[in-house]
């Protein structure tokens, strides 16, 4: 029974030597926190919708470190001091990337030393403009103007204007308690869009958060204004 | 002195012994390892290596991936508590229906190897190895049609590649092939090796004729709407072709299809017909898959399953009603869903909601729980176990509870708590034995249980038992409809008229279609209820290019439910349910009958979102760093 007892104490303290002192990197330090932008004004889109690489070379096998961005059109990334390249795939996001002439995303690089705020700075097809949402009587209104960024041969149509509400913080096509809907071809001002839709009962809370979102003619991702809390 | 001598002499003898012949001593044949020569000398040999090949086949729904693969696209609801992530999630992850690569091309390497080996052979008579050599490049060109359906154009090796060991492993690394090289692979396969291969409807699960066509006819259908209906989506695709075809080559692609399919259906490839055999069409319609005897004309191609062999399934254990499983809590997980079921048309060939309710919104009131599903197809109750039908030696006892007069309802979370009804104390049952109750597992959550696969055999719901029903990958119904597909695309309404009637009017829908009836949304359905559960609804959706429009992530509710069934873009996010209930009003004209719900089981929270992304699977960043000619699957 002693030696047992001994025998267990002695694995317990051989794995608590092993593992304590030189076996382990320093964890990477260098945050990376991106944004969204175009002009200064912040690009929000889907959480968890709109993907974007990161490659680091020089370490044989090629990888890249992925992720999507917030609703805030955010991103953050703890990592190794380096060189990175920057890429958002091609289809990704509603706005537009560069491409190389072969027709594969352009690059951003990065040379990180230390933690670093970015601005990735893209060209969204259409910004929204002036959101302002108000509640009462069971609905939720919201007006907005919606500004057409890209104007050359790569614009692209507005397909449908949404409101979305939710009782939580994610407000989303995919999280909605309910929406409402103007399809583009129903827009006679853009500069002076206004939507309503009817809170759903029984949400036992009496606000919902709102956004707009933007569909784009052949582009996945929509393009949102900020989240509102609204009271009904 | 003697003893020195004989000592000598027993040493001498020793090394004479060992020494002269080392190369014989050393040289001993193993005897657990069958040499090459030797293996390809012998037909039975050479069948249990092929036998090896077709156990190592790629099915998206089938048994050896498990009840589960059956389920998702909210033609059905899972009901199983680790399992309802499958309602709950918004949408697929890239990775989705994905293959393993490494071992995908562990297995073309041994079908590469298997066909050099086979036609290096000497000692094989000429007819088995031509058909062990068809079997080979038959089974290697449905694995890549598997391949392209999830993966699009995937590098085509069709020669046992060997490495040299020197370092650099570059000149093994090769390119995605074009996703149309990959079908122009299958067809020019089949082409090649059909005539090899036995026209015998009653070889089933070794390669016939008639699979290979059918190989074919889908492969060329699979082709043809891609690169048809891939016009609807131009951001799928990829400049080199690797994803994508061109939609000028959509034509060529329905009439391979069509001439691949009339093939097997003009009875060049041996007597194939549909099964016709019950008096009752939908115990006739479940017995297709049931009957694995030459009297089954229409299966062409299984994957055999058999009792006390070692090779069985527990798809009837984990799927058969709750009250009337063979084994305590392993029962019910797959339920169809309403969406599915209402989509089985009248028998005037129309399709109508299952009504619950009147125009003025009251709700209506059946004197038999069936009588709500009389009047429509065949399939319907040949595919989906309806409430009150009988599965082996019982009746499926599936409700929700007691509707009281003035609309409440008097239910319990599980058919053993009982409760007294108004006016009574006695406590009596207030649910049914096989549910539904929101959220309780392995009882059907949306009114019904699959009936298709379901082995009604005495003792095939037991966990050691298992079923032995087959899977059938090719069967004559489908190459009937890929006829009528084809035909229909190329402007042949009256052939693809004819066609899609034979397969309705064995489903009872005997007012045939005319040829100016014929529609994609028809194409869409028909194939939708006849081939339900049989795997074929994520690809059919894909190369239509409708998965984007159906499942478009946004809930589906009781007015989108009920309207355009039929349609080909009708959008199905969510799987719901219907629920009936006793109407409880004694006295009353209506007690005692039944009225229905359709519920939205409480597990469902998600709604199904197909992105972009979602048409072609992800290739892992492992299998890109390995090989960087490999390029990405767009949109991701």
């Amino acid at each position: 029974m002693k030696n047992k007892f001994l025998f267990y104490i002695l694995c317990v303290s051989m794995c608590g030597i092993l593992s304590c002192k030189k076996d382990n990197y320093t964890p990477p330090s260098s945050q990376l926190n991106g944004a969204l932008t175009y002009k200064g004004d912040t690009i929000r889109v889907e959480y968890n919708r709109v993907s974007f690489q990161l490659y680091q070379f020089g370490f044989g096998k090629v990888g890249p470190i992925g992720g999507t961005f917030s609703q805030n059109g955010t991103m953050n990334m703890v990592l190794f001091a380096g060189n990175y390249k920057f890429i958002i795939p091609n289809g990704q996001g509603p706005f537009f990337w560069k491409k190389t002439p072969a027709g594969d995303p352009d690059t951003l690089n990065i040379s990180l030393a230390g933690s670093q705020n970015l601005n990735i700075e893209v060209m969204p097809y259409y910004m929204i403009r002036n959101a302002a949402f108000s509640g009462g009587g069971g609905t939720v209104k919201a007006t907005c103007k919606v500004e057409k960024i890209i104007t050359d041969a790569n614009a692209k149509a507005i397909e449908r204007v949404t409101l979305y509400i939710n009782n939580t913080a994610f407000v989303s096509g995919a999280n909605n308690v309910a929406s409402a809907s103007i399809s583009g071809a129903a827009i006679t001002d853009p500069n002076n869009i206004s939507l309503s839709v009817a809170v759903p009962s029984g949400l036992g809370q009496n606000f919902v958060q709102a956004r707009i979102g933007v569909k784009i003619a052949g582009v996945e991702a929509l393009i949102f204004s900020p989240i509102m809390i609204v009271t009904y | 002195m003697k003893k020195l001598i004989s000592i000598l002499l027993a040493a001498s003898l020793l090394t004479m012994a060992g020494c002269k012949k080392d190369d014989d001593f050393l040289n001993i044949p193993p005897t657990q390892v069958i040499p090459q020569d030797l293996a390809f000398s012998d037909p039975a040999l050479v069948l249990s290596i092929v036998g090896d090949l077709y156990n190592r086949q790629l099915d998206f729904s089938s048994f050896r991936n498990g009840w589960s693969s059956f389920t998702d696209f909210s033609e059905s609801f899972p009901s199983e508590n680790g399992s309802y992530y499958i309602v709950q999630r918004t949408g697929w992850d890239f990775g989705s229906w994905g293959v393993n690569w490494s071992g995908s091309y562990a297995y073309i390497r041994d079908l590469n190897l298997f066909i050099q080996r086979d036609s290096a052979s000497t000692k094989l008579a000429p007819s088995d190895k031509a058909r062990f050599m068809a079997e080979g490049r038959f089974l290697r060109a449905n694995f890549y049609f598997e391949l392209a359906k999830r993966i699009g154009g995937v590098p085509l090796i069709l020669q046992p590649l060997v490495y040299d060991l020197k370092g650099d492993p570059t000149y093994l690394q090769y390119p995605r092939a074009k996703e149309s090289d990959i079908y122009d692979f299958v067809i020019s396969e089949a082409e090649a090796i059909k005539n090899s291969l036995p026209s015998d409807p009653s070889e089933k699960s070794r390669a016939t004729k008639a699979a290979a066509l059918a190989m074919e006819a889908r492969a060329a259908l699979y082709a043809g709407s891609i690169a048809k209906y891939g016009a609807k989506t131009p951001q799928v695709m990829l400049s080199g072709g690797e994803v994508g075809i061109a939609a000028s080559k959509a034509n060529d692609y329905y009439t391979r299809a069509l001439a691949a399919a009339q093939e097997i259906i003009s009875g060049q490839a041996g007597n194939y017909k549909l099964y016709k055999v019950l008096p009752n069409l939908s115990d006739n319609f479940a017995a297709i898959f049931l009957d694995k005897t030459s009297v089954n004309q229409e299966t062409i191609f299984l994957e055999d399953y058999k009792v006390n062999s070692g090779k069985t399934h527990p798809f009837t254990t984990n799927d058969q009603p709750f009250s009337l499983s063979d084994e305590g809590y392993d029962a019910g997980r797959l339920n169809p869903s309403l969406n599915l079921v209402e989509s089985f048309e009248k028998l005037d060939n129309t399709y109508a909601p299952l009504p619950t309710t009147d125009a003025t919104g009251s709700q209506l009131f059946y004197s038999n729980v069936q009588d709500i599903f009389a009047g429509r197809d065949a399939r319907l109750a040949g595919t989906v176990l309806l409430p009150g039908t009988v599965f082996k030696t019982g009746v499926v006892d599936i409700w929700a509870g007691y509707q009281l007069a003035n609309g409440s309802i008097i239910s319990s979370n599980d058919a053993v708590n009982l409760k007294p009804l108004p006016g009574s104390t006695t406590p009596v049952q207030v649910v049914g034995k096989d549910g539904p109750v929101s959220g309780l597992e392995l009882r059907t959550q949306t009114g019904f249980y699959i009936r298709k696969w379901l082995d009604p055999t005495t003792g095939s719901g037991r966990r050691g038992r298992g079923s032995d029903v087959a899977f059938v990958r090719y069967r004559y119904a489908e190459v009937l409809l890929n006829a009528a597909e084809a035909a229909f695309e190329l402007g042949r309404t009256d052939l693809a008229a004819g066609y899609m009637n034979l397969v309705r009017a064995r489903a009872g829908l005997t007012t045939p279609l005319l040829p100016t009836d014929m529609s994609f949304d028809r194409i869409v359905h028909e194939r939708r209820v006849e081939l339900a559960f049989e795997g074929h609804v994520l690809y059919d959706m894909k190369r239509w290019r409708l998965a984007n429009q159906i499942w478009d992530g946004t809930p589906t509710g009781l007015a989108d439910l009920k309207a355009n069934i039929g349609t080909a873009n009708k959008r199905s996010t969510q799987p719901w349910g219907l629920w009936p209930y006793r109407y409880y009003d004694p006295g009353g004209p209506n007690d005692g009958k039944w009225v229905f719900k359709e519920t939205l089981p409480g597990p469902v929270t998600g709604a199904n979102l197909f992105l972009m992304g979602n048409y072609y699977s992800r290739i892992g960043d492992d299998v890109i760093a390995a090989n960087p000619k490999i390029i990405r699957q767009p949109n991701q």
